[in-house]
């Protein structure tokens, strides 16, 4: 009743080619921006900045990247949190080096550094497909795991490596509000740059590969230009998530942290949250990073004690079996669980 | 804002006593008397408790040997409440959070704890390298102390550029020091060293690696080869590390393992035929959980211990009296006393310790984390307070500074004897004419890469 498009024309090309057609889905968004950017730093605790928000904007950010490599051009990759690691390290070093350099400019440019690597290692996407080349992205989470532990240089000769406190423009960000509002912008302009790319020329090159790589080409679609530029667009945006994952939500870390779980983690949030759906990206990495830990909590804030022991057991098992629940109940993903409900409220209160 | 202000009247606070001038006294109270007086209405407002956070891994690949530790630290709350009704009257509450090893979760345990209790969290143990890590970072902005017992970063000692962080009981730097001082003895003086082959077998994370550096610069000095072979988390698969041991033939192989990497490297070395009594683990490499699985293999396994042995003191019968008798045990009976479980017992005797200490000069109520370092940079645990306290040869003394936040640190070497660990009579020191300038320098530059203002340390303490 409330969600349709009766009587919304579209009468002329802008209209007709704006992001969000709908004057509910607008509506929706801005209350949903004013939520984000006003609403909650109103009303949330420092934990939840810290624990839960911070981490999930960070992980949603990687996981746009990856969505837009697997989920749009269908090049899968279970190597992505080395390009992670690239844009972490990167941001140290750059920062580290070069102190004057502004953040926002050293977060491009260890962007630009992991995008440069994904392309390398996106190669070999240009002969192999599907499951082999997945195999085949696994050297690249190996080579990055060896390079960052045992070439000292990029460590600055040290175990585990630090950076300065971020400083843009005299902002310091090093409250937890301050980081959420950072990191918050970064990935509104970030989200907003893919969902443009998406639905322009090389978002419809990705798909047109992923559908059907060889139709693709003969209507004219280069797949190397496509398939390499969807490895470098993705690398860009997960450089960029690990640089802040480093900076903002670590602190302090060493190339454990951006393991193989971290990519497996990466790439089961684009699953269950839907691939091809920039909305999966936040749907799955809410999944994965905020249930376990909520889960975790339930025993206590319902006053039953359990141990310590017993508590991350049950955390794991019901973690687990919701996983296989989501997948039974809807294998596209939570996206395509939400777009049922807007079908469905569309029809709404008369379907068919 | 408020932190900064609170800084403010730390320092004032501690001038203060310093001085005992009656003048300086009102000024001081003058500047901070309004935020005390809120502070302490607050306070006054809230339980008589002291909040313990309690970071413990019961799962994954190293619960073997974060049960323990947790079961020790848990269980020494436990009996200060029941025992002593707390510490000067303020009770101990704690809250246990998993952290299954990994440092992301680690964060977000410290995050969950670190504002629970009336005046926030006491102190964190990370029990884990990459966690303490992670936390150091966070600490300049909380002000809650990290006691890290035998672990976390070397240079972390100079309490000027840490202020939050206390390695107490000894360092990685310390303990590779040791094992170099006793092979050194073993072959008859450290000069005799020139010439033999070193294998490092480490966990492939920041604790593995903290001994390196040390290690390297025995190395350069006594020309003896190091070998340094990684081991990835968690462990299980050492073939190809022992491969190369059984190539290269190490004259000594050190261990630097946790969890089940220590005892697959004991089965590895008994599969190679590696003699079991050229092995040398460090502290956390030579616990029960580490040798029994090996078997008979384990026989002349040697490693270093230091603070607290297996074995059960007149704080283990309160323990069985006040708490397991009761029905309170965390872990088993029988498992009370163990090496890990012991050292657990400690980690949680000198935080309380802290506690008290601080109460004596901020009074007997729930204590900041800023007030708990006060304690911690206070600590003085002699030998008549360890008795006192039940610890009688299970502790060693500590006294720490502004300027050391550790104190000095002492070890002996245990061998596995088949049944149980035989603590070799003579004690080693660490040189800190080799360790003061590393630490200097590091710290020094984690200082410069942080853009960390030093405290002065002069000034706060004398």
């Amino acid at each position: 009743m409330f969600y349709r498009e009766n009587g919304q024309f579209k009468s002329s090309y802008a209209s007709d080619l704006q992001m969000l057609p709908i004057l509910q889905d607008r509506l929706f968004m801005a209350g949903l921006l004013v939520v984000a950017f006003v609403a909650v730093p109103l009303f949330v605790s420092d934990y939840l900045f810290l624990a839960i928000l911070i981490p999930f904007l960070i992980l949603a950010l990687a996981a746009i990247g990856l969505n837009l490599l697997v989920g749009y051009c269908g090049q899968i990759s279970i190597g992505h949190a080395a390009f992670m690691a690239v844009g972490a390290y990167s941001a140290y070093n750059l920062a580290l080096r070069i102190p004057q350099l502004n953040f926002l400019v050293v977060l491009v440019l260890s962007g630009l550094i992991a995008s440069a690597v994904g392309l390398v290692f996106g190669l070999p996407s240009l002969r192999i497909k599907g499951l082999y080349l997945a195999v085949a992205t696994l050297a690249a989470q190996f080579f990055m795991d060896w390079l960052f532990a045992r070439v000292k240089w990029f460590t600055n000769y040290a175990p585990s490596v630090s950076p300065a406190p971020i400083e843009i423009f005299g902002w310091k960000v090093d409250s937890p509000l301050d980081k959420y509002l950072f990191v918050l912008c970064v990935l509104t302009v970030f989200t907003l740059l893919a969902r443009n790319l998406v639905r322009g020329h090389i978002g419809r090159e990705w798909m047109a590969i992923r559908d059907m790589d060889v139709a693709a080409e003969v209507i004219g679609i280069r797949p190397v230009y496509a398939k390499l530029t969807a490895f470098a667009v993705s690398s860009f945006y997960v450089g960029v998530a690990g640089a802040l994952w480093g900076f903002v939500q670590l602190g302090a870390w060493e190339p454990l942290a951006f393991d193989l779980n971290l990519s497996l983690s990466l790439l089961f949030m684009i699953i269950i949250g839907g691939m091809g759906s920039l909305l999966g990206s936040y749907f799955g990495a809410a999944f994965i990073v905020t249930l376990p830990i909520l889960l975790n909590q339930v025993p206590a804030a319902l006053g039953v004690p359990i141990p310590t022991a017993m508590n991350a057991h049950l955390e794991s098992m019901i973690f687990g079996a919701l996983i296989i629940f989501f997948l039974i109940v809807e294998p596209q993903g939570l996206a395509r669980l939400w777009a049922i409900g807007k079908e469905k409220l569309r029809l709404w209160p008369f379907p068919h | 804002m408020d932190a900064g202000s609170n800084f403010v009247h730390f320092r004032r606070r501690v001038t203060m006593k310093l001085t005992s001038n009656s003048a300086m006294l009102s000024a001081a109270l003058a500047v901070s008397g309004a935020a005390a007086l809120l502070g302490a209405a607050q306070v006054q407002a809230q339980a008589k408790e002291q909040f313990f956070p309690v970071l413990s891994y019961r799962t994954g690949a190293y619960a073997p040997n974060g049960i323990p530790f947790a079961n020790g630290y848990v269980d020494y709350l436990k009996l200060i409440d029941a025992r002593d009704g707390g510490i000067n009257g303020v009770k101990i509450t704690f809250e246990e959070c998993e952290t299954g090893y990994a440092t992301d979760r680690g964060v977000e345990c410290y995050e969950r704890l670190k504002g629970k209790g009336p005046t926030g969290a006491t102190a964190f143990h990370p029990l884990s390298t990459g966690i303490t890590f992670a936390l150091t970072d966070k600490s300049f902005t909380d002000h809650i102390p990290i006691i890290t017992t035998g672990y976390g970063r070397a240079d972390s000692v100079d309490g000027a550029v840490f202020g939050w962080n206390f390695p107490l009981g000894g360092t990685y730097w310390d303990a590779a020091d040791m094992l170099v001082q006793e092979v050194g003895k073993k072959e008859g003086g450290l000069d005799k060293l020139k010439g033999k082959k070193i294998a490092l077998v480490y966990h492939d994370s920041p604790y593995g690696k903290e001994p390196i550096a040390l290690l390297e610069e025995r190395a350069k000095m006594h020309g003896f080869q190091l070998l340094l072979l990684p081991v990835t988390h968690p462990g299980v698969e050492q073939k190809a590390t022992w491969l190369q041991i059984r190539q290269q033939r190490p004259d000594y192989v050190f261990l630097w393992g946790w969890g089940v990497m220590n005892s697959t490297a004991i089965k590895e070395a008994v599969a190679t035929g590696y003699p079991r009594e050229k092995m040398y683990g460090v502290w956390w490499s030579g616990a029960e959980p580490d040798v029994v699985p090996a078997g008979d293999g384990a026989k002349g396994y040697n490693a270093l211990v230091f603070l607290a042995p297996a074995g059960m003191g007149q704080v283990h019968k309160d323990i069985i009296k006040y708490v397991y008798d009761k029905g309170q045990g965390t872990g088993k009976k029988e498992e009370v006393g163990e090496v890990l479980y012991n050292r657990g017992l400690a980690a949680a005797m000198v935080t309380v310790e802290a506690v008290r200490k601080a109460q004596v000069n901020y009074g007997k109520k729930p204590l900041t984390g800023m007030q708990v370092r006060w304690g911690l940079e206070n600590l003085s645990i002699d030998q008549a307070m360890i008795k006192k306290l039940g610890f009688e040869g299970f502790m060693t003394p500590v006294s720490t500074s502004c300027v050391n936040h550790a104190g000095e640190a002492q070890a002996q070497i245990e061998t596995w004897d088949g049944k149980k660990w035989q603590v070799h009579p003579g004690v080693l020191h660490a040189d800190n004419a080799i360790i003061k300038p590393m630490i200097r320098a590091s710290a020094e530059k984690y200082a410069t890469e942080k853009k960390i203002t030093k405290r002065d340390c002069g000034k706060e303490s004398g």
